[in-house]
This record gives structure tokens, C-alpha cells and sequence, in this order.
């Protein structure tokens, strides 16, 4: 349980890995997320999203750009080596169905948790528009992907390297004004990327979806550190979400608490570095 | 009362068990009524606010016995009413005035699987103490005989002293229980399935045992040493252990009897979903669940350095609640450096929750107690960090359909404390997990999950207890809910035998 199977680097600090986790690939449905540890004494739990499962293998495929001290760590970890503790799937599925034309946008790492998502969306037989946005081409991943299964794939690149030279936004507002007006939208990315699609698409009154990434500790409904205001009340991303009615969704607090601990992970994170690169140096010396 | 250390304690008992024991036999009711009622030895107030140790450092050998000396060993045995479990509380503690310890411990067992648990965490000033014969001579509860300590004495003596036995396991029935939830409630019916030969799986959804004992009590109260061992006593009798198993995501409650081959299943999930007092500023940066904060630090031990789950830096903090939980997290937070920890609290000391110890041990680490007051709204600065609370002053009025006066709000009351961090911890609903992910089973409008005398829900073969159940309420109430649901569990794989 808990194998590598397979490691691959995407871009600079985004990862894929393949785990052998037999019971979550037959129960997530699109949507879900799965919370891991790189050391189950004194390792931190964090929420990743599923973006893949093969029923067949037994495994799961999970994304993640390194961000932190675990991400970092769990990037070190290599094909046989073994997840000290992964639960899951947690989290509301997605709600599947024939909307008509959905607009799926993401950002960054967004795009792995939309995967699965817009394939099912696509399966339910809508027509589906997928925007991909992201700092520069490098940073763009499962393109190929999702070429295959959207009707049309628009590019946006902040420095243009790739694509429209656009935030994700702009195409977005371009659809929502044309004649091929959306009847969903699912924005998954950076909070800010999310919060401004939200804003795009509320003057269409277009329904846009949107899946929050909050602090968590359980992911079981326990602790409620990963709660946000959403229409004036406080739900749980772990067990009302992770997807929410963008709309609805009071961003600037979700942001904010987002930054709660940004210091002391910055610490954790920099002390981790500085002991690996010590070790390895000290190997080098040896 | 000035602080007395353990090695003064155990001097002053030594020379009244001299005293007493040559003459035991022969004590006479008056005489005692007459033994000083022996206190608990604990570290130092000022050294334990700064430190994770267990604070009640538990009775001698000495001190036990003049305790036990104390007991009438009356007819009426109404503490034994007091007890959740019925444990037979006179003839374990006459054991122990005659220095049989290996009986007492036996006669705790017979009824009850976690005394060291029970004896540090359970209410006894509400419970077994409550109905004490002698405290009721003395007209005063805080004078009968000590049996939470009693209890935790012969737990410890039984643990430290390698004591521990094995209970024994009838040979193999082939049938199978799985078990949702490693809290008190589940552990029981582990215990209690495994003894009569069935195959039994834990679920756990964290990455360690324990449920509440683990994530919720914290070491100073409980430490993880004891409920390590009691965990170490269950995998010895080979009951299967399975953590990072959320049952209802990573397995459907009914696939457990429908594909997995279970033949009976107990639900002990626990009350473990914060509630929030929907006021003004909750979801500002410094505001935790109790649950969140003592889970970061009981858990994920973030009071290790090493740790990498943080801890919010707090220097000014404010508890809303007056219950265990609430005691915790403002002790918690001071050993974690805190300046200042007030607990908010609307209504008076005497309808506080909280064991009374509890209380009494967190006003000795300095914690500041505003009673008759509650939060209106937090207030945060420009950063959506907390900066302070608007509490507002109450009365006692009626009595409520709790039997506590009612706190009534004094009209233009409110007033300001300046706070970093906010922790509510105004209690616990019930945990969503399973009523989300198993629709066909019946759970009240709190989602609690009903349950017949027998423990069994509205699903064949499966059972429910502790708080998932009863909401939040105690360890030992859990505990009598799990005993029961493994009767009941016991009694139907044996009917099926036939």
C-alpha cells in the first residue's frame, strides 16, 4: 500500500506520482482529494486532489508543485519507496451532469484536479471549453490531456511565451459575450485566479464552480480549520466542499486565513532545505 | 492551601498507615470519618504551566491505602449507582486497604476496560463520589472517598508494574466485526468482540489510535503513554488494526457487510464536528476550533520543534466555554507560551462542565475565569487577525430544562478584551461522515444516529455508541455504549451460530 509506482517532474516544481492505493482508485469520483504525510509522527497531514485513478493497477496519480516542507519532501521520495500514511478520497464529489456548454478554466496546478473532472463532464455528454492558464509555457502541464478530451483548449500565458498573452480571465469574458454562451462555469487555480473568474461571470449570471484548497489538519469535518464564508455561513471545505458556488464564496477571507501560517512554514521549509543540503554536502565530503 | 509536594504527601501517609493499619479491622465509622482525605500529589503550578507532563502525579502506595481506610464499606454501596459501569467500588477498594493490589485491579477489569483512563478523565464529583456514603456524612462532596484516584492508582500499579494480563480469548468463531472509530466507545467493543473468539477490525480514520483520548485530552491530563499501552493490550489479542481508513469514503459502511465479510458492524465515529457560535469575526485569523487547536498540538504534536504542523503563535488568548475542552485549550495555550489566557464563560462557576479538578488545577496555572460574560463579536484589524472580543455581562435567571439557571443577558453590558487568539469551545455535533455517505440510516435532526435499547441502528447488523449517538458527552458513557453494543453484537453472531 502506498508504493510509488511511478515519479515523474513536470515543470520545475510540479511533480506527478503514481501510488498504489487500491481502495481509493475504486471509491474517488471526480472532485475528491486525498490527505498524506511524508512522516506519520511528526509530519504535517496536507490535501492533494486526486487527478487520476486506474482501477485496474490499484493506483491513483496525484499532482503537486512544491510549495512547502512537505511538498519538498515528498519530491524526494522516489519510485519503491513507500507513503508513511494517505487517506481518502475525502471531500464532496463533483456534481456530474448535462449542463450544455461548460467552461472549465485552471490555473497552474489546477489543471491536474480538473482532469478527471472534465473528462466525466465530457462523458455526461457536454460540450466542454477547457482554458489552461499559466505563468509561462514551461509551467503548463497535461496538455496533451486534456487536447484530447475538450471540444475547444485555449492558452493563456502571463509573459506570452505560449498561447494568448491573457489572464484566464480574458477568454473567459470573451465566451460569456459571444453567442456560445456557457451554461457552467468550474474555475479551479490559485485563490485569486478563482475569485476573479467568480467575478467575471457574475454579471452573466453564469453558475461557476469553484474548489477550495484551504488549511486543513483531518479532512474529516473534526478540526473546522478549513472553513470559509460562503453566503454568509460557515461551512467546511473537507466535508460541504471542496466545490462551492464561486459567487457565493467571501474570497478575501478565504485568502487570508490561507496566510495564517505563512512565516512559520517559511521557517520549516527553509530549515528543511538548509539540513538536506547539509547532509548532502557532508555525503559529498564522506 | 498552600502546595504540598509528593514526598510530603507520601511521609504524612506513611505515618498514618502505621497508624491505621494494625487497627484496620477494627475501625470504627467515626474513627474513619476522622482520616484525613489524602490529596492528590501534583508538580508544582508554576513548573507545570510550562511543561507537557502529567500534572496529578497519582497516590502512593501509601496514600492509596489510608484512602482506601477512609471507605465505610456501607450496605447501601450507592457509589456503585453513581458508576456508568457498575464497577464494584467498596470491594476494589477494601482490596486495596489490605495491600492486595492484584485483586483490586482485578475487580476494576471485571467491569470496566480503561481504568487508567477512567480514573484521570471520568467526572467522579458528578458520579461514584457524588453518592459517596461517607461524603455524605461529612456533607460534602469534595470529602468522599477518592475513587477516580483510587481507580487510577490500581490501573498504574498494574502498568508499571508489568502487571498487565492478556484477557483472555475464546478460540476462533470465524465471524467477523469491524469496528468504525478507535475512541473509547470502539476500543470496548474491540476488547469485548475479540474476548468471545470473533475476528475484529479497527477502522481508524487518522494515522494513530486513540480518537479522542489521543487527539482531544492532552497529555498533561492523559498522557499517551496509557493509552499506548491499552492499544498494545488490544493488538496482543489480536485484534487487526487499519488507520488512515475513513469508513464511508474509503469504504462504504455497507460494503463492509456486503463485499468485505463482516458479519456485524459498530459505529463509533464520535461527536467530532465543531460548532461555531455564528458570531461576528469566527472566521478571522487567531479564531480555532478547540478541536483544531488541541489537535495540532495533541496530535500532530506541534509542540515539538520538530514537528512540521504549526502551532498560531498566542500571547493573549480567550477560551469561550466552560467544559473540559475548554480547560484544555487555556492550559494548552499557556504551556505554549500564552501571557494570558481568560476563559469566557456565561454562567457561574457552580454549572460549569467542567470536572472540578480541572478547574480548580487551571486557576492554579494562573488562567483568568470571567464568568457570567460571553462573546458577542470578535474584532480583527486590517489584516483579518484577531485584535480583540466584545463580550457581553449575564444573570442567573430560571432554572433551564438542563436544571442549570439560565444565564439572561444584562441589558448595555458589552465590554472589550484585547486578544490575539480566540478558541471556542462551546461543545461538538455530530460527526457528518457516515449519515453523508450512508443515507439509508436513520440519524435525529442533530445527526445524531438513532439506536434501539440494544445499541442496533436502523440497519441490520449495524451498531452505534458513544457520541456519535449520545452527542457530546463522556468518556465512561462512551464506554457503557460500546459495552453494550458488543453484548448485543456477541449475542447476535451467537444466535446466528445456531
Amino acid at each position: 500500500m502506498n508504493t510509488i509506482l511511478y515519479k515523474e517532474q513536470l515543470s520545475q516544481d510540479v511533480f506527478l506520482m503514481r501510488l498504489r492505493a487500491p481502495l481509493i482508485a475504486l471509491e474517488r469520483q471526480p472532485g475528491q482529494f486525498i490527505i498524506l504525510q511524508t512522516d506519520d509522527d511528526l509530519g504535517e497531514r496536507i490535501p492533494l486532489t486526486i487527478a487520476d485513478a486506474n482501477t485496474q493497477e490499484g493506483s491513483i496519480t496525484i499532482i503537486f508543485q512544491v510549495v512547502g516542507k512537505t511538498t519538498k519532501h515528498l519530491s524526494t521520495f522516489m519510485v519503491g519507496d513507500v507513503l508513511p500514511a494517505l487517506v481518502g478520497p475525502l471531500g464532496r464529489p463533483t456534481h456530474i451532469h448535462h449542463f450544455g456548454k461548460v467552461v472549465c478554466v485552471c490555473g497552474g496546478i489546477g489543471v491536474a484536479p480538473m482532469y478527471p473532472i472534465a473528462q466525466e463532464l465530457k462523458n455526461a455528454g457536454n460540450q466542454v471549453t477547457v482554458i489552461i492558464g499559466a505563468r509561462t509555457k514551461a509551467l503548463i502541464i497535461l496538455e496533451k490531456e486534456m487536447r484530447a478530451i475538450a471540444d475547444e483548449l485555449i492558452i493563456c500565458t502571463d509573459d506570452g511565451s505560449y498561447g494568448n498573452k491573457a489572464l484566464v480571465t480574458a477568454p473567459l469574458k470573451a465566451l460569456c459575450e459571444s453567442d456560445a454562451r456557457p451554461d457552467m462555469v468550474i474555475a479551479i487555480g490559485p485563490p485569486v485566479m478563482m475569485k476573479f473568474c467568480a467575478a467575471t461571470t457574475r454579471p452573466f449570471n453564469i453558475f461557476t464552480q469553484v474548489s477550495l484548497n484551504t488549511i486543513m489538519v483531518d479532512g474529516t469535518g473534526m478540526c473546522g480549520g478549513c472553513r470559509v464564508t460562503v453566503d454568509n455561513q460557515t461551512k467546511f471545505v473537507c466535508v460541504d466542499g471542496p466545490e462551492f458556488d464561486g459567487h457565493l464564496v467571501d474570497f478575501d477571507n478565504m485568502i487570508a486565513r490561507l496566510n495564517a501560517y505563512k512565516e512559520i512554514e517559511r521557517s520549516h521549509y527553509k530549515c528543511f532545505v538548509e539540513k538536506a543540503f547539509t547532509e548532502h554536502t557532508k555525503k559529498l565530503l564522506v | 492551601m498552600s502546595y504540598q509536594t509528593e514526598g510530603a504527601l507520601q511521609r504524612e501517609a506513611q505515618i498514618l498507615l502505621r497508624e491505621f493499619a494494625a487497627i484496620a479491622d477494627g475501625l470504627k465509622v467515626k474513627q474513619r470519618q476522622k482520616i484525613p482525605a489524602q490529596d492528590m500529589p501534583v508538580q508544582d503550578p508554576e513548573i507545570r504551566s510550562h511543561n507537557m507532563e502529567e500534572v496529578a502525579l497519582g497516590y502512593s502506595f501509601e496514600q492509596a491505602r489510608v484512602e482506601a481506610f477512609r471507605c465505610l464499606q456501607c450496605a447501601k454501596k450507592n457509589c456503585m449507582e453513581g458508576c456508568p459501569v457498575k464497577i464494584n467500588i467498596p470491594l476494589f477498594i477494601d482490596h486495596i486497604a489490605k495491600g492486595e493490589m492484584e485483586q483490586a485491579i482485578a475487580v476494576v477489569k471485571q467491569t470496566t476496560l480503561l481504568p487508567a483512563v477512567c480514573g484521570r478523565v471520568c467526572p467522579q464529583e458528578k458520579q461514584c463520589q457524588l453518592h459517596c456514603t461517607l461524603g455524605k456524612s461529612l456533607k460534602d462532596v469534595d470529602c468522599s472517598v477518592a475513587i477516580g484516584r483510587l481507580e487510577r492508582f490500581v490501573a498504574d500499579w498494574e502498568r508499571i508494574n508489568n502487571k498487565i494480563v492478556i484477557p483472555f480469548v475464546k478460540p476462533a468463531t470465524g465471524k467477523k466485526v469491524a469496528v468504525v472509530g478507535s475512541g473509547p466507545a470502539g476500543l470496548v467493543v474491540a476488547a469485548d468482540c475479540r474476548r468471545e473468539g470473533h475476528h475484529v477490525t479497527i477502522f481508524e480514520a487518522f494515522h494513530k489510535l486513540g480518537g479522542v483520548l489521543r487527539y482531544g485530552i492532552p497529555e498533561f491530563r492523559l498522557p499517551n503513554s496509557v493509552i499506548d499501552k491499552e492499544i498494545e493490550t488490544l493488538v496482543a489479542m489480536g485484534i487487526e488494526i487499519k488507520t488512515n481508513f475513513v469508513v464511508g469514503r474509503t469504504r462504504k459502511l455497507t460494503d463492509l457487510l456486503d463485499k468485505d465479510g463482516y458479519d456485524a458492524v459498530f459505529v463509533g465515529t464520535g461527536a467530532g464536528l465543531p460548532v461555531f457560535m455564528g458570531i461576528e469575526g469566527e472566521n478571522l485569523i487567531g479564531v480555532f476550533s478547540a478541536n483544531e487547536y488541541l489537535t495540532r498540538i495533541n496530535l500532530m504534536k506541534a509542540f515539538d520543534k520538530n514537528a512540521d504542523t504549526p502551532v498560531y503563535p498566542a500571547t493573549n488568548v480567550v477560551v469561550l466555554g466552560g467544559g473540559n475542552v475548554a480547560m484544555d485549550a487555556a492550559r494548552m495555550a499557556k504551556r505554549l507560551g500564552a501571557e494570558k489566557v481568560t476563559v469566557v464563560y456565561r454562567r457561574s462557576e457552580q454549572e460549569m462542565p467542567a470536572r472540578k479538578e480541572e478547574v480548580l488545577h487551571a486557576k492554579e496555572e494562573g488562567i483568568t475565569f470571567l464568568l457570567l460574560s460571553n462573546a458577542k463579536r470578535i474584532l480583527g484589524d486590517e489584516k483579518s487577525c484577531v485584535k480583540g472580543i466584545e463580550c457581553v455581562q449575564y444573570k442567573l435567571g430560571e432554572p433551564d430544562a438542563s436544571g442549570r439557571r439560565s444565564p439572561v443577558v444584562i441589558a448595555n453590558s458589552e465590554f472589550i478584551l484585547d486578544a490575539d487568539t480566540v478558541i471556542v469551545a462551546v461543545g461538538n455535533g455530530s460527526n457528518p461522515l457516515i449519515s453523508q455517505t450512508t443515507p439509508q440510516l436513520n440519524v435525529n435532526s442533530k445527526g445524531n444516529i438513532k439506536v434501539d435499547a440494544s445499541q442496533q441502528t436502523s440497519l441490520k447488523k449495524i451498531f452505534a455508541g458513544g457520541d456519535i449517538v449520545l452527542g457530546a458527552a463522556t468518556v465512561i458513557l462512551a464506554m457503557g455504549e460500546g459495552r453494550r453494543s458488543a453484548a448485543s453484537i456477541n449475542a447476535m453472531l451467537a444466535a446466528n451460530e445456531n
